[in-house]
Parts: C-alpha cells; sequence; structure tokens
C-alpha cells in the first residue's frame, strides 16, 4: 500500500491546478493519477486560443495554457503517473490504479481530487436515425485526430451541435482542406460563444442551421449523405423541411457529461441537473476528504474558471489534511430557482466562510435585462443586473455570507428576476 | 477441392462449420462480409428462447426446444458469456391472461420444461419494477440471455482451430455445376466443392436459386433496438416479454449479459436487405412499450441504436432441406427467431443430413480423433481475480494498460483478440470480441488508441485501419 | 454603397449591429446596433482591417506525437489565412522543440512570426505514428 496525503485523480487543468495550489498550502506528498500518456488532458488538443484571458491576462492558446501549469508541477516536484487508469475509489480514500510498469496499484490518500473532467455525448444518446457507418464521430474525437495524431477524418463534413468544439471543428477542418457544409442547431440560439460562431463560421461562410436536426444518415459502410429538418417548438422534426447534404462525415458536438463513475464507485451523491458531484464551499463532495473540480462537477465553458475552482478545491485538501477545515455540521443548502439551473456549491458551511464566496450558475433559456437574485430564506441579500445571459455562458455571483448569525441558517436560493420595463 | 462449403458465417453457418469439424471433412466456410457474425448474428434480441412460442410440430418448436438444452454445454466449452435469467410473459389483461395460457399448453406440447404462470404478488417478487397493474405472467426457467456474435465468433474461432477454412470478403456471386462437384464464384475467387450448405440469412433465397428453381423467398423484415448503459441495466432480472398479439409477437426488455438494458424489436417488412436504419418512429415504439411496462426507466441513459434484418419466409417455419432432386446441396434457410436457440440443434440435424448425402455419394465422413471442444480460453481481465490480474501483467505488461475506459478494457486483451484464429481486424471486430468502445463512450476516448493498437498487430497504417465493412475507413488521409 | 451586418463579439452580449462605408465620419463609418464604444471600434476594424490569429499545425519528426500545435504571433489580414495555411504546411521541424521557438519568420511578410504553442520531447511512438 503507498500512501499520501493527497491523491489528484485527473492531470488536465483541474488536477493540475488543484495538485499545485495543494502544494502551495503546504501539503506534502501530492501524487497525480492520469490515464492518458500525458499531462494537460483536452487542452493538448485545444490548440486554438481564447484560453487564459482571466487567469494570465493574456491569451494562449491550450496547449500554452497547459504547459505553464505542467512546467509549475514539474518544477515543484509534484509527483504523477502516466498512463495511470484508476479502477475504483473507495469512501475510505483507498484507490486501486493500474498501469504497464507498475502493475496494481493500492494507494492510502488522507484526501482525494476527483478531477476527471468530462466525455462527449454520443449519438446513442440524442436517438439519430439511419444506419450506422463509419464517418459518425463526436467532434473531440476528431480534434484529437485532427490536431495531435495528424489525420483528416472526412472530407465532406457536416456537422450537428453549435457548441464550442462544434464550431471550433468547422473553422480547423476548413483551414485543413475538407468542406464544410454547414452546423445545424437544435436549439434556437447556438451554445457556443458569439465569438466563436463569427470567427469559425462567419469567416468561412458556413452556414448555421439554427432549429435543425439529423433526421437521417445513409450509407452502409461510410457516411454518404446526411438529412437535417428543422424543428417544431417540441424539437419535433418538421415534415418537408429536409435538406439532404452528400456528404461523407457527420462530427457531433452534442453536448458533454461529467464522468463520475469513480465518483459513484465511492458512493457519492450526484446533482441530478449538473451531473457531478454535489459540493461544498470547500469543493467537498458528500463523502468528507474526497474533493472534486473541473469539468467532473459541472461542465464549464471557460477553462480559466476550472482552475479557478481547482485551486480552491486544493487549497481546501490542504487545509482538510492539516485539520484546518471546520465541519460542526452547520450547512446552508443552496439552490438555483425560476430560471436558474443549478447553482455550483451546491451547500455551504458558514463557519469556513472568509470574505466572499464565489457561487458558479448556469440559466435555462436566453434573457435580456435580468437580475441575479440571491435570497436567505426571503431577505435579497445581493441582485445584481444582467443585460445578457444564455445558457451557454456560466454566470457567477459573488456573495458576502461571513456575517450570518447561525441562527438565521437557513437556504440560500438564486434566482432571475425580468428587470421592470425591459 | 473442399468436401464441404457452407456459405454464410452467421450463427447458423458458425455452427454447421463447427459440428463439422468433428470429422475429417476438408471443410470452407464463406461470408460476404469483413468479419464473421456481421448480419443478422450481430443484431438481434441475444435471447435464448425457452420454445413456447413456435406452433406444435414445426421445425422451430423441436430445434427450439433441442437447442436451448444445448446452450449450457456449448458456452461452456467456447467460453460465451450465457446466463439463464428465465422469461416472462406479461399479461396485463384478462385477452392477456388468455393468451399466456395458450403459451403455456404450447409449452407442454412442444415439452418445454420448467413453466409455470404466476401471479402479480411472485412477479413483483421477480420483477420489482413492473408496474403493478400485471395480472400474471408466463414464467419460464429455461429462458436465458446470451451474447449471439460472442458465440458465433467463439464457433468460427474454434471451427477454424479444428481445421475449417475461413474466407472472409467473400460474396458469392456464382455457383455452376461440374462433372466432380460444384465451382463457386466468390469475390475474386473460385472454390471446387463437392457439397454445399447455404446458412446465407436473407440472402440464402438468392444463392440458392443460383443453381435451383426457386422454392421460396426470403422477406427480409427489420427490427429496431435501443441499448442501454450499464445504469438501467438492473431494471429487469429476466427476459420480459410484451405479450404476442394479432400487432405481432410483443417488444421484450431484458437485461444483456454484459448488464446493460436492451429493449426492442420492432417488426417491419422492408424491401432492401441492407437498410438497417433506425427511425424515429421505431425507436419511439419500444419505448413507449417500456414506459407501458415499467415503473420507471430513463431515456437519457441509452447508449446506441441499432437494427438487425430477420430472414422470414412465407411458411413462418425453418426451410432446412435439400435442393430439389440434389443431395449436395443443403438450404438452411428462414432462420428468424427463435434462430439463435436452434442453431445448435439445426447444426446437429444439419451434419446428419451432410452425413446421409455423403453417403450417398460415396464420400467418407468419419469422426476425428483430434477434434478440440474448447477454444483457447478467452481472457477477461476484471473478471481475474487480484492475483490473476498481477500474474497477467507480470507476463506481459500490456494488461496492466487500460485502453477502454468505460469498459476497463486492456491493450492486453485487445492485442489477444487480434492474434486469435478468426481474430479481429477492424474497430467494430476488436469491440465485438472484446468490448472496448461499447460503453457510455462508444469508444471516443478509445478509438484512436484501438487503431493504434490495431495498425501495429495488422502492420497497416493507420489510416488504412476499417470501422467495419471494406469501405468504412475512418480517416481519409494525413493532414499538410 | 458598402455595407455590412455583424455580430459585436467583443463581449458576451453580442450587439447585432451595421456598419456604413461614410466618407463623413471620422472612421470612414457609422455603426449602429452597437450598445458601447468597444462595439464601435470593433466594427470599424472589421470593415476597414478585419484581422484574426491562426492556429494550427506543423509536422514534426521524431516527436512523440506527428503533430506540434503553432500560432501566429499576432493577427494576420483575415483574407491571408488560407494562403497562411499553405505556407505553414510546408514546413517540418524535428524535436526536441521547446515553446515559443519561432517556426517561421515574418509570415508571408505579415511581420507576424509563427510560433510553437508547445513544447514536445523526442520520442518514438509507435510505428505508425511515424509521419510519412
Amino acid at each position: 500500500m503507498l500512501n499520501y496525503e493527497i491523491v489528484v485523480i485527473g492531470g488536465g487543468p483541474a488536477g493540475l491546478a488543484a495538485a499545485i495550489e495543494a502544494k502551495k498550502n503546504g501539503a506534502k506528498d501530492i501524487l497525480v493519477l492520469e490515464r492518458d500518456m500525458e499531462l494537460g488532458g483536452i487542452l493538448q488538443q485545444c490548440i486554438h486560443n481564447g484560453f487564459g484571458l482571466h487567469v494570465f491576462k493574456e491569451e494562449l492558446t491550450g496547449p500554452e495554457y497547459a504547459e505553464r501549469f505542467i512546467q509549475e508541477l514539474k518544477d515543484m516536484g509534484i509527483e504523477y503517473k502516466l498512463d495511470t487508469m484508476v479502477l475504483e475509489v473507495s469512501r475510505d480514500k483507498k484507490i486501486r490504479a493500474m498501469n504497464r510498469e507498475e502493475g496494481i496499484l493500492n494507494i492510502h490518500a488522507k484526501a482525494v481530487v476527483l478531477a476527471m473532467g468530462c466525455r462527449e455525448r454520443t449519438r446513442g444518446a440524442i436517438r439519430i436515425p439511419g444506419t450506422r457507418p463509419a464517418g459518425v464521430m463526436t467532434a473531440g474525437t476528431a480534434q484529437r485526430f485532427v490536431n495531435m495524431e495528424g489525420y483528416m477524418t472526412g472530407k465532406r463534413v457536416l456537422i450537428l451541435g453549435s457548441g464550442d468544439i462544434g464550431l471550433i471543428m468547422a473553422r480547423r477542418l476548413t483551414l485543413e482542406g475538407a468542406e464544410v457544409l454547414g452546423v445545424a442547431e437544435l436549439m434556437p440560439f447556438s451554445g457556443g460563444l458569439n465569438r466563436n460562431i463569427v470567427q469559425c463560421l462567419e469567416d468561412y461562410d458556413i452556414p448555421l442551421y439554427l432549429q435543425h436536426t439529423v433526421v437521417d444518415i445513409e450509407g452502409k459502410d461510410r457516411v454518404e449523405a446526411v438529412t437535417i429538418a428543422q424543428v417544431d417548438d417540441r424539437y419535433k422534426p418538421i415534415k418537408g423541411t429536409e435538406k439532404r447534404f452528400d456528404c461523407d462525415t457527420l462530427l457531433l458536438s452534442v453536448g458533454l457529461i461529467p464522468e463520475n463513475e469513480l465518483s459513484k464507485s465511492a458512493g457519492i451523491t450526484l446533482d441530478r441537473i449538473t451531473a457531478g458531484p454535489n459540493v461544498n464551499e470547500a469543493m467537498e463532495t458528500s463523502v468528507e476528504g474526497i474533493f472534486a473540480c473541473g469539468n467532473v462537477v459541472h461542465v464549464h465553458d471557460l477553462v480559466d474558471w476550472v482552475t479557478e475552482e481547482s485551486r480552491k478545491a486544493g487549497r481546501n485538501a490542504a487545509r482538510y489534511v492539516s485539520g484546518a477545515l471546520k465541519n460542526t455540521g452547520n450547512k446552508i443548502s443552496v439552490q438555483g430557482i425560476k430560471g436558474v439551473r443549478y447553482v455550483v456549491p451546491q451547500e455551504i458551511r458558514p463557519e469556513n466562510l472568509t470574505g466572499k464566496t464565489e457561487f458558479m450558475m448556469r440559466v435555462d433559456g436566453v434573457y435580456q435585462n435580468v437580475k441575479l437574485v440571491a435570497k436567505i430564506g426571503e431577505e435579497v441579500i445581493r441582485s445584481v443586473k444582467r443585460r445578457h445571459v444564455a445558457p451557454g455562458e456560466m454566470e457567477n455571483l459573488m456573495l458576502d455570507l461571513g456575517n450570518i448569525d447561525p441562527k438565521n441558517l437557513n437556504n440560500l436560493t438564486i434566482e432571475l428576476v425580468q428587470e421592470e420595463g425591459a | 477441392m473442399y468436401d464441404i462449403t457452407v456459405i454464410g458465417a452467421g450463427i447458423t453457418g458458425t455452427f454447421i462449420a463447427r459440428e463439422l469439424s468433428k470429422y475429417d471433412l476438408n471443410i470452407l466456410l464463406l461470408d460476404k462480409e469483413n468479419d464473421v457474425a456481421n448480419g443478422t448474428t450481430k443484431a438481434n434480441s441475444a435471447i435464448v428462447h425457452a420454445g413456447y412460442d413456435a406452433a406444435e410440430g414445426t421445425l422451430k418448436a423441436k430445434f427450439n426446444v433441442r437447442g436451448n438444452e444445448m446452450f449450457d454445454e456449448i458456452c461452456r466449452d467456447l467460453d460465451v458469456p450465457f446466463k439463464r435469467v428465465g422469461s416472462l410473459v406479461t399479461a396485463f389483461n384478462h385477452e392477456e391472461m388468455e393468451t399466456i395460457r395458450c403459451l403455456y399448453q404450447r409449452g407442454i406440447t412442444n415439452g418445454v420444461p420448467d413453466m409455470k404462470i404466476i401471479n402479480q404478488e411472485e412477479i413483483m417478487e421477480l420483477e420489482g419494477n413492473i408496474k403493478e397493474d400485471i395480472q400474471g405472467a408466463l414464467y419460464a426457467k429455461t429462458g436465458g440471455i446470451v451474447g449471439p456474435w460472442e458465440l458465433a465468433i467463439a464457433l468460427a474461432e474454434n471451427a477454424v482451430e479444428n481445421g475449417v477454412e475461413l474466407q472472409l470478403n467473400r460474396p458469392v456471386t456464382a455457383i455452376k455445376k461440374g462433372e466432380e462437384g460444384y465451382r463457386i464464384t466468390a469475390g475474386n475467387s473460385t472454390y471446387k466443392t463437392k457439397i454445399i450448405i447455404n446458412c446465407a440469412g436473407v440472402y440464402a433465397d438468392q444463392i440458392d436459386q443460383m443453381i435451383n428453381e426457386k422454392t421460396f423467398e426470403i422477406l427480409p423484415n427489420r427490427g429496431e433496438y435501443n441499448l442501454f448503459d450499464k445504469s438501467m441495466g438492473n431494471l429487469v432480472n429476466t427476459v420480459v416479454f410484451g405479450c404476442p398479439s394479432a400487432a405481432g409477437k410483443g417488444t421484450v426488455i431484458l437485461p444483456t449479459v454484459h448488464g446493460n438494458l436492451l429493449l426492442g424489436p420492432t417488426a417491419e417488412p422492408i424491401d432492401n436487405k441492407e437498410d438497417t436504419r433506425t427511425t424515429f418512429e421505431g425507436l419511439t415504439t419500444i419505448n413507449d412499450h417500456a414506459r407501458d411496462t415499467l415503473k420507471q426507466i430513463g431515456f437519457s441513459e441509452v447508449i446506441t441504436s441499432f437494427s438487425g434484418i430477420r430472414a422470414k419466409v412465407e411458411t413462418k417455419d425453418f426451410i432446412i432441406e435439400k435442393a430439389a432432386g440434389k443431395e449436395d446441396f443443403i438450404n438452411v434457410a428462414g432462420i428468424d427467431s427463435p434462430g439463435l436457440t436452434a442453431a445448435p440443434a439445426i447444426a446437429e440435424y444439419v451434419t446428419e443430413m451432410a452425413k446421409e448425402s455423403a453417403a450417398s455419394m460415396g464420400m467418407s465422413f468419419n469422426k476425428k480423433e483430434t477434434f478440440n471442444n474448447r477454444r483457447t480460453p478467452s481472457i477477461h481481465f476484471m473478471e481475474l481475480s487480484r492475483k490473476e490480474q498481477e500474474g497477467l501483467i507480470e507476463k506481459d505488461s500490456r494488461f496492466g494498460r487500460v485502453i477502454c475506459r468505460c469498459e476497463n478494457i486492456t491493450e492486453g486483451e485487445i492485442v489477444d483478440v487480434i492474434n486469435r484464429k478468426a481474430g479481429a481486424t477492424t474497430l467494430d471486430g476488436v469491440k465485438r470480441r472484446a468490448r472496448p468502445g461499447s460503453g457510455r463512450c462508444q469508444g471516443g476516448f478509445c478509438a484512436p488508441r484501438v487503431m493504434e493498437i490495431l495498425a501495429r498487430e495488422l502492420n497497416v497504417e493507420m489510416k488504412d485501419v476499417l470501422k467495419d465493412g471494406l469501405g468504412s475507413y475512418i480517416l481519409t488521409e494525413q493532414t499538410k | 454603397m458598402e455595407k455590412k451586418e455583424m455580430i459585436c463579439i467583443v463581449c458576451p452580449v453580442g450587439c447585432h449591429m451595421e456598419v456604413v462605408r461614410d466618407g463623413k465620419s471620422k472612421d470612414g463609418y457609422e455603426v449602429s446596433g452597437n450598445q458601447c464604444l468597444r462595439g464601435k471600434v470593433y466594427g470599424v476594424k472589421e470593415m476597414s482591417n478585419p484581422t484574426r490569429v491562426l492556429t494550427t499545425t506543423v509536422k514534426i519528426r521524431e516527436g512523440k506525437l506527428p503533430r506540434l500545435p503553432v500560432t501566429t504571433k499576432g493577427a494576420i489580414p483575415k483574407g491571408m489565412m488560407m494562403e497562411a495555411m499553405k505556407t505553414i504546411n510546408q514546413v517540418e521541424v524535428k524535436a526536441p522543440v521547446k515553446v515559443g521557438r519561432v517556426i517561421i519568420k515574418n509570415l508571408l511578410n505579415t511581420g507576424v512570426d509563427v510560433v510553437a504553442t508547445r513544447s514536445m520531447e523526442e520520442e518514438a511512438r509507435s510505428q505508425s505514428q511515424k509521419v510519412s
């Protein structure tokens, strides 16, 4: 049995930031376990820029952003194992992992940080009809092939889903010589950033078909054609609106799902909406001493926020190990209501609050001129104006909860209120 | 010159080829696809039926009951996943209660053991997630679930280990009768053979008519399925059939041998034998059935949908007979449900027919002593004890490298299925044998790694690694 | 009259703007639909001289991967993207490479360099990964 103070599962942006921050806060023996062949996670395939504006105050590409953390981790002498798969995490923080060189590893940790990230939603989950040929692939898999392995995945491409990965791949494949015929989006608005719609689609005259979905895939061995159709308000395809594209590839960018199989094996409570663990102000899950951060908790749209959140998890894991994290059983539950789909953290322990607490949330639709209103019970503790909110853009709210009288312990809610006259 | 050529390496063809490999014969197994088990065998309900369904006196009834008995031994010998979980035919009203009583009677006539009609309380004990307003069910303890393509692949592998020659990508386009048996044109090759056994599934009529007068026609019928993540795998414990009616045989809800949940099939006559598409309507129909039957089910947990084409015939019974006036041409056609269950019994029967034909042709047909009924044991790393796991990694460190994160499949297991007889040559071939890519991410993470291993083991370029069929390329070219 | 509709990408609000050529205006363009000044600046730039940062890859020999990610060290004219790709695609480097290394100096006389966006050690992966 190997013993560590903190084991971080996952060496992507979340795991790297958590490990570094834990070390900075006094944790000594830290081990990062990464299943891929190098550190950096999905950032290594995100070769486009737009990362780091918040954390580094400059615009970096994914690999550059990753490398800064990887270098820092190495400089600090934090131990890591690559190509190592964690098979099981238990409630008492025993970890079973495996790799080629060392075989099966049994590790005991005082604290664990879960940072496994997320995976892409697949064709099955969204019930696309048609045949099942080669050439239907998630955008992230194609991104890895093109950017890291150096292979094209097709010549004439249609993309379903206008999330950022889909948009980024539309541009990327165009630059590498493929013909991108269009991007279909089920919703009436794109889930991606405006900047990506402009720079990835409009710059290259790639049409965006809003309120459209794929209704047929043809081809036995390889995709030969894909048909899309407009959908009605209940997302049902409308007959007669079909458009058929001769193409060899359909890329799917239809959402990300936190990877919580290990969390489940440890008996951690998951949030029904985020599909990630419920966490408290310390990013600690329902199992004491097991922390979680990054896309395993909820899917972020900016890596900078992943870094921030993961630093918090790392810092608190270190505090937990040193006994500085308090747990008297006092809790305030946090809930998103009326237009706010979820809020992270889902729970706070007032005794651990120092200064302001940050809450991250997503709204359930596109709204203009609204207020995010935080209440304890019926009392409004903060109200912030937002000119524009959308499900694709995570919102955050800083709340000063430091001076809540423990006697007034009650639930905290955050809701969306339409501004009067707007 | 081959003694016997089996056309079609689906479940029927592989069972027959493997049965024949017990004899000292020169056997050829041909298939038009790039892998064995690539037709109906890879897309069906994966059920070992008890045998109360088929009409009394039919070949289906006879071979279903006999075949069912044979599964324990064959699956043990070939190390194929098989579970006798039992099956239920549900009845939610008076009319359906009548139907299941008829089925029970038919089962008795057909010789099905261990059946009984159980009441609501007994059902709830077996299946707590079935809706409370169920009235009764026909419970057949001998019903089971199996990995159908794993079985056909194991049979092919064992047949090849016992001397059968397997040739893939050989669509048969012509059969000519010469002085010394038949000449078969298949792909770019021609083969001479004394006896032909036609197990060509939905194409059995076309193969038959290359040389014989038309006596039957295959009526392709498509069935669509939804496969759910393992998180839904324990919603039912047994194979839960909807009650058959005039509208059809009823939809099935069942656990798979790997712990997933399977819903299906629909039944739709189609014209094109390759039309394996799924449709909004079809998938909605089977989901609706599950919603009507179960207390709870999460439809967002579907990991894949697929459809299979069943080879129905007008008479609704199996056609297992010699072509008119020919001793040396045996048709095994119209093998739709319960074809998978019946296949071992069909193989036994067809082997006897072939033996008679051989005798009449003066061909020898003797058991060989070297037949090995067990295939090289397969490796399921995660199912081994810790000690066995450690031992395996010690011996070959590739067992320490997990390639498929969802199903925890190691590089060692993938290399093993590539290097076996009748081994995997494609991404889907690896998936059908060792399961990487059959989990919730559907190969999103592991496909590039599996392709890399295939390229290395088969000594081909990465971009020449195929998904499944010959035209199913995944990568087009290198960038730059 | 030269005129273009565009979505402003300066902030998440995404104003739908119309930019019209206007000789009398100081910037040469009239911008409408913007809710702030930054939108106006963006609109004029998009009309007069739209530029973009180009991120792509180059071939790399003997690296642990067959492609090395690169970026232009500043924005280049939008209309030059495809030409720039052609030039960048001709380049092949050899591992090891350090992040920030200049791969192409003064790309197409834009005054902008192309640099590596990651370090890559020397390492031969499996045979199939070799760049042919």
